[in-house]
């Protein structure tokens, strides 16, 4: 885990006594909100309609024990005993005071953990793959690579003033877990001739516009990615508009201006580039590999996994759904799904936090990860430890057995919090998989990735949802309208709009019926949603969304 | 012809707290739709805005909502207006919770 130094932890504290100080003057009314408002959104803190919201960095998705400890204790010393963890692989407090925020501040930085938020016209953070240095398929741990990037840009003078916000993903491995093809770049690692590089991907994007990255190189080497990176940010800087805030990021640039162009733009920089960055860079990624060690690893004996999984069919279901291979046969990785039927998608509670927090020091050496999907992974777990695991989650409500599945569903905090939303998501979702607990089909229907925003931001990801949800305003009332085939792995698409919006009524009744229509769809139980409708093609799928167009039609 | 001016109240979140109040017609803030000072004169309306807005050690975001009466009674015309005087739907939080009365 990338350790604090004494740099890092005095900039941390000064930062924290300055906003103190930014908050009193603002509370004596010293500061208007027109000059406080840019301090405290640099400092994580929104105001949403119901209270202030305070956003808490997991940098890389990456906790030990003691910070999601911390986490718990915000919860419940000025929180209302909950938080929030959202696609963003952070955690959002819904209900702070004003005056207690800087003490909410000054507690994290016990644990060398912020709220500062990357902001402004700059390159932002750089997100990784959750299950980094852990997964069976990878073929490095990315978040070195995030991590020296991070480094580069943070003070790069070039790039402090780029036309738009610049968001790049890495993932170590073929199979992508980072929606690296929805970020301005994405970088996913692959395997050429038995040498690992990277497959570089341009103007990606989701919001108003929704985009899929393109491939502008399809396999660069691993030590030229600074100089090629700084070819691609230096070529967006020159082209990219400056007129109009909705036409700004790249993905509009390589749009407007053509892959073909981009490329060879990209490729003279770069040629000139590579030969002034003399491996400078590669030291200093060392540097930092060290610092993402993974753990000592003890060696783990299977056998009561294997008498627990042949015995108890609640675990095995578990273990089917929640559990993904690691890189060393004897561990496994494990995700803890915050998604129980009927609840708040991404919501734990203090308590539940503490059981998380405990059972990573006792069996996972320590580390826990946010994922993008709002759920909690215990990166490192020796098989021999998965029974008594999974029994200590069942007990704190953890034991869900949804990942990848219906009730899986990633939900934005929408109109139930968010002051920007146009319609609420949250009890969309809530109702969604009550409805299909009851049906008990979840295992029966397998993957399916349900997504929902509750406005064009598309904070919830709805874009590459396979069913995507967005949640309007339309004269007054709340109605949802369905995206169809969405896809955000390595295989990415943008879901297509199935039809006219549903009402707050219609809207899980016609999920249910398209998901059962589905069921008959399928060529065979192995047929996913996905593959079912890019078989098949959007039409059978609208017909059981508006059986009434398919009556008048016949 | 000018658009006819519909009721409307002057609503803010409380600098502190963060929470949804609304402007009395005794100049101060109440936590309370049913208490806000229900304004039907469109330069009347302006004007307590104006008032409002310049209180920023009390209030953040003052804008005018609109409303509807109800046997007298200011009720919501908008379902955001509707959740903010409420709270979440998903956690009995927030105002639904609060028996305050301030
Ligand atoms: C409640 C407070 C929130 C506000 C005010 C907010 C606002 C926004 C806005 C304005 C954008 C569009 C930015 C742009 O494209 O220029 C955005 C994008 C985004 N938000 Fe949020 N958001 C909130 C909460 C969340 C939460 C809780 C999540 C995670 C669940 C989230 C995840 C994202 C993501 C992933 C994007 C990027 C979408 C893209 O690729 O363009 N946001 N947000
Ligand atoms: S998608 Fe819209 S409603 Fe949802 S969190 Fe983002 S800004 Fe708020």
């Amino acid at each position: 885990m990338y350790q604090y130094t004494d740099f890092d932890r005095a900039f941390l504290a000064e930062r924290n006594a300055q906003f103190r100080q930014q908050v009193e003057r603002r509370i004596s009314g010293a500061l208007t909100e027109d000059e406080f408002k840019p301090l405290r959104l640099m400092n994580g803190v929104y105001l949403q309609l119901h209270a202030y919201m305070l956003r808490v960095a997991v940098p890389y998705g990456t906790l030990n024990s003691a910070q999601m400890r911390k986490l718990a204790e915000l919860a419940e010393r000025w929180d209302k005993g909950y938080g929030h963890f959202t696609t963003r692989q952070n955690i959002q407090y819904n209900w702070p005071k004003l005056s207690d925020i800087p003490d909410m501040l000054d507690a994290l930085a016990e644990v060398n953990l912020h709220a500062i938020q990357t902001s402004g016209n700059t390159i932002r953070n750089v997100t990784a793959d959750h299950f980094a240095g852990a997964a069976a398929d990878e073929i490095a741990d990315p978040r070195p690579v995030a991590e020296l990037i991070r480094q580069w840009s943070t003070d790069h003078p070039e790039f402090q003033f780029l036309p738009r916000k610049f968001k790049i993903a890495v993932t170590g491995s073929p199979n992508d877990r980072a929606v690296t093809k929805a970020h301005d770049i994405g970088l996913r690692m692959v395997e050429r001739d038995g040498e690992a590089g990277f497959e570089v991907i341009v103007g990606g994007g989701l919001g108003r516009t929704p985009m899929i990255g393109k491939v502008v190189r399809d396999f660069l080497p691993r030590a030229d990615l600074l100089p090629y990176l700084e070819a691609i940010v230096s070529v967006y800087n020159l082209l990219g508009r400056r007129d109009n805030k909705y036409k700004a990021r790249i993905k509009i640039t390589v749009h407007e201006n053509g892959l073909e162009k981009i490329r060879s733009l990209v490729e003279e920089r770069f040629a000139t580039l590579r030969a002034q960055f003399g491996g400078v860079d590669q030291e200093m990624l060392k540097g930092i590999e060290a610092q993402f060690a993974p753990p000592a690893f003890h060696a783990s004996d299977s056998d009561d996994f294997q008498a627990a999984y042949d015995s108890d069919p609640v675990f095995r279901s578990w273990v089917d759904t929640n559990v993904t291979a690691h890189r060393r046969d004897d561990h496994a990785i494990v995700s803890i799904s915050l998604k129980a039927h009927g609840k708040t998608p991404g919501d734990a509670t203090a308590a539940q936090m503490r059981v998380m927090a405990d059972l990573a020091k006792e069996h996972a050496y320590d580390e826990l990860r946010i994922s993008h999907e709002q759920n909690v992974i215990l990166p490192h777990v020796p098989r021999a430890a998965l029974p008594r695991l999974h029994a200590a989650l069942k007990t704190a409500g953890l034991g869900t057995a949804n990942i990848g599945l219906v009730s899986d569903i990633i939900a934005c905090p929408g109109m139930d919090y968010c002051a920007l939303a146009t319609a609420r998501s949250i009890p969309i979702a809530q109702e969604i998989s009550e409805r299909f607990d009851a049906l008990k089909l979840e295992h029966e229907i397998g993957d399916l990735k349900i997504k929902i925003s509750g406005c064009i931001n598309a904070c919830g990801h709805h874009h590459v949802g396979h069913i995507g949800i967005l949640g309007l305003d339309r004269a007054g009332v709340e109605n949802y309208q369905i995206t169809l085939g969405g896809d955000g792995t390595e295989t990415a698409e943008i879901g297509q709009r199935a039809g006219p919006g549903f009402s707050a009524d219609e809207i899980v009744p016609a999920v249910e019926r398209l998901v059962l229509g589905y069921l008959d769809l399928r060529a065979s139980a192995d047929e996913t949603f996905l593959q079912a409708y890019r078989r098949l093609g959007p039409a059978p799928f609208k017909a059981l969304l508006y059986p009434e167009a398919r009556e008048k039609a016949a | 012809m000018p658009r006819q001016f519909t009721p409307k109240v002057v609503t803010a979140n409380a600098l502190i707290e963060g929470d949804v109040v609304y402007l009395t017609s005794r100049d101060d803030w109440t936590r309370l739709l049913h208490e806000a000072e229900v304004l039907t004169d469109e330069a009347h309306a302006e004007l307590r805005l104006l008032e409002a807005s310049a209180r920023h050690h009390e209030a953040v975001g003052v804008y005018l909502a609109d409303v509807k009466l109800e046997a007298g009674i200011p009720q919501p015309t908008h379902f955001r207006e509707d959740f903010r005087r409420t709270g979440p739907s998903n956690y009995f939080h927030g105002k639904q919770a609060e028996s305050r009365n301030s």
